[in-house]
């Protein structure tokens, strides 16, 4: 059974926590990393919730998700922890990839999450090996990966699904068309309406949904789930959406206006699911605010957990290169350690 | 250990060449570990476009011995995402020129992922390829690409110079939880060699073997240079006593039986395919001088690929590819 799924009152209350944690999540990391408490870059996911929740809950716990430049929102939809991703984005040791990592490569191998990645169009290939693994293996899961509009121009993405397409991998490829390639419309990189007609190359179905829609995106992957537990292959689901924010915190975006931004924003994802479970009568506006309410206050202790967290020690450095440590590294390793974590002058 | 003490130790070895070594290595490995299969262009009815994968296809089925489209950037980028998820495959890239069509994957994610996700992955991947020149192939079929390899931090690279090296890292390769490179030097797929016929025989990654003894000079040689060199050393056994070693794995490198040897004999000479500059000559001097400075009474020499790409036409070839005679005329030259 999955984590949670639309088509029960409790799943759908499910889908709407995570898709709020996401925003709050993304925008208390955004004003932290304003702030300069978070070093490195931040690539934020607001706006687009609809897409990786919908898609989580068409999945079981143990199926595998590689993500992109724009993970957060896939963490907390497959179901990672926000405490454990914020001490990440803040570099420390009790973060998921003990501070080696940060906010583009948060991963959780056992949890199925194969890593947000750095580079645009990587995580298809290691979803058709993910998907190589379960049919090697006769496992009942599936492995979806998570590409941007941008990625759809790289020569792996095809390269990868035209693999999993030729050998019946099971495998979703689940397209997030947020409009921008880093600055670049989309209709400047690609001459395709829609980006799911690029399916008709590797002859298995192509579905472009309303990816504002949570609903609608949790159908698709579905489907697309089913046919790739059937042995049919892979199936490209793209989802129209868009990103509030920059391409990353910082991004004077002189590439668009206001105006467009709050076009999209009246087709708000959150919005839309919470008007909708509030007109069905399965939620109330007391019970929205109050879960609101816990989810800024789970955010504001995750904060808290990661500024308290310890900073990882120097020597960890040297630790987690390979399962076995060559002599090039040992060296290095047992200076530092012997330092007390400070390495200067003579290393050997 | 030297070689010779290996091979003496193994209850029993046959004759064969490096490419039945190869090839018993992976039929060895496919018979021990049902999560281990073989993925590469032409690798299962073809049997490989030289001949390394013959009959295993027959023998352990699709399944087993996947035939891929010719997709580097993703059968090697699907071998990553395999390797991260529970299974052990072997991808065979058919000229290590191809790497870099799937350099990506390979740099970025098959090396980087343990470490970016703080060990929360294993990754027990091997890439089988070949490399070299000597067969008239040209610049785009004949590189000797594995300096990239062993230089970029997360993979480990292995370069057999003999049969029972080439088996035993093979099934070490395999065997690891580390991703690993086998670089296969085509021009000696065809050199025979005794090799250990015990399923358990490997050669541990990091290990290089002395494969012949000598007191005057040392030969620190890879893959094809290893063959020449120890010719070499015995046509010039009446004048000097060469000592000849098989580095067998360039990361990790096997330092102490370099420097022990240099120690001894106080000369080196370095012999490696690929291009002199900034390469494996250059670790390996910069180690020995690291190590064993004080004990070198000459010059350490290098004998490699003139920084060119390998040409097409015959002499041309010839002109560049290092060989037995480049290794007589360093050893000569300072001893």
């Amino acid at each position: 059974m999955a984590d949670y799924t639309l088509e029960t009152e409790e799943g759908r209350r499910e889908a709407l926590r995570r898709m709020l944690t996401i925003r709050e999540f993304d925008s208390t990391a955004g004003d932290y990393f304003a702030d300069g408490e978070i070093p490195g870059f931040v690539h934020l996911y607001i706006g687009e919730e609809a897409v990786g929740v919908g898609a989580c809950a068409a999945l079981e716990p143990d199926d595998y998700i590689a993500s992109t430049h724009r993970g957060h929102g896939h963490c907390i939809a497959k179901g990672l922890d926000p405490q454990l991703m914020m001490a990440e984005l803040f570099g420390k040791q009790d973060g998921y990839c003990n501070g080696k990592g940060g906010s583009m490569h948060i991963a959780d191998v056992d949890a199925g999450m194969l890593g947000a990645n750095g580079i645009v169009g990587a995580g298809p290939p290691l979803a058709t090996g993910a998907a190589l693994s379960i049919d090697y293996d006769d496992r009942e899961q599936v492995a979806v990966g998570f590409l941007g509009d941008g990625a759809v121009a790289q020569g792996q993405v095809h390269e990868a699904i035209n693999l999993a397409a030729t050998w019946d991998l099971p495998a979703v490829f689940v397209v997030e068309n947020n409009r921008y390639g880093e600055g670049t419309p989309v209709e400047e990189q690609h001459n395709v309406d829609d980006l799911s007609d690029t399916a008709g190359a590797y002859d298995i179905p192509g579905v472009t949904v309303d990816g504002m829609d949570v609903t609608a995106v949790a159908e698709a992957v579905e489907e697309a789930r089913k046919r790739a537990r059937s042995g049919d292959g892979p199936t490209i689901v793209e989802a129209e959406t868009y990103r509030y924010r920059g391409h990353y915190e910082g991004d004077e975006q002189p590439y668009r206006d206001e105006d467009e931004i709050e076009k999209w924003k009246e087709q708000d994802p959150i919005d839309r699911f919470s008007d909708l479970l509030i007109d069905r009568g399965e939620l109330t506006e007391e019970e929205l605010e109050e879960m609101r309410s816990e989810i800024e206050a789970e955010i504001e202790e995750a904060i808290e957990y990661a500024q308290d967290a310890p900073l990882p020690d120097p020597s960890e450095a040297y630790e987690d290169m390979f399962a076995e440590m060559p002599p090039e590294i040992e060296r290095f390793a047992s200076q530092a350690r012997a330092d007390g974590g400070s390495l200067g002058g003579d290393r050997r | 250990m030297t070689a010779q003490a290996e091979i003496e130790r193994a209850e029993e070895t046959e004759t064969m060449t490096v490419r039945e070594a190869i090839r018993m290595a992976l039929r060895e490995e496919l018979q021990r570990d049902e999560d281990v299969y073989l993925m590469g262009e032409d690798v299962g009815k073809f049997g490989g476009v030289l001949e390394v994968t013959g009959g295993l296809w027959e023998e352990f089925g699709d399944e087993r011995v996947r035939d891929t489209p010719i997709s580097e950037a993703g059968f090697i980028g699907a071998a990553t995402g395999a390797a991260a998820t529970g299974t052990r495959p072997v991808a065979e890239l058919m000229f290590s020129d191809f790497m870099g069509v799937s350099m990506e994957q390979i740099m970025n994610q098959m090396a980087k992922m343990r470490y970016m996700f703080g060990g929360k992955t294993g990754m027990p991947v091997t890439v089988r390829t070949t490399e070299g020149g000597g067969m008239g192939a040209a610049s785009q079929h004949s590189g000797t690409v594995h300096a990239w390899i062993a230089h970029f931090p997360g993979l480990k690279a292995v370069a057999p110079g003999t049969a029972a090296a080439a088996k035993g890292l093979t099934k070490a390769a395999v065997r690891s939880n580390d991703p690993v490179f086998v670089f296969e030097n085509k021009m000696i797929y065809e050199q025979q060699g005794e090799v250990p016929t015990d399923e358990e025989f490997t050669v541990p990654l990091g290990e290089a073997a002395v494969e012949r003894e000598g007191e005057d000079v040392t030969v620190v040689a890879t893959q094809r240079l290893v063959g020449e060199s120890l010719q070499t050393a015995d046509s010039l056994s009446d004048d000097v006593s060469v000592e000849v070693i098989d580095v067998r794995s360039l990361y990790p490198l096997d330092t102490e039986t370099i420097a022990d040897s240099v120690r001894k004999t106080g000369r080196l000479v370095v012999a490696d395919e690929s291009p002199l500059s900034y390469g494996v000559h250059a670790e390996i001097v910069s180690r020995v001088q690291e190590e064993a400075f004080f004990s070198l009474d000459a010059p350490i020499q290098r004998i490699g690929t003139p920084d060119t790409h390998m040409p097409f036409s015959p002499p041309l070839e010839q002109e560049v590819l290092p060989d037995g005679d480049d290794v007589r005329e360093a050893i000569e030259l300072i001893t």
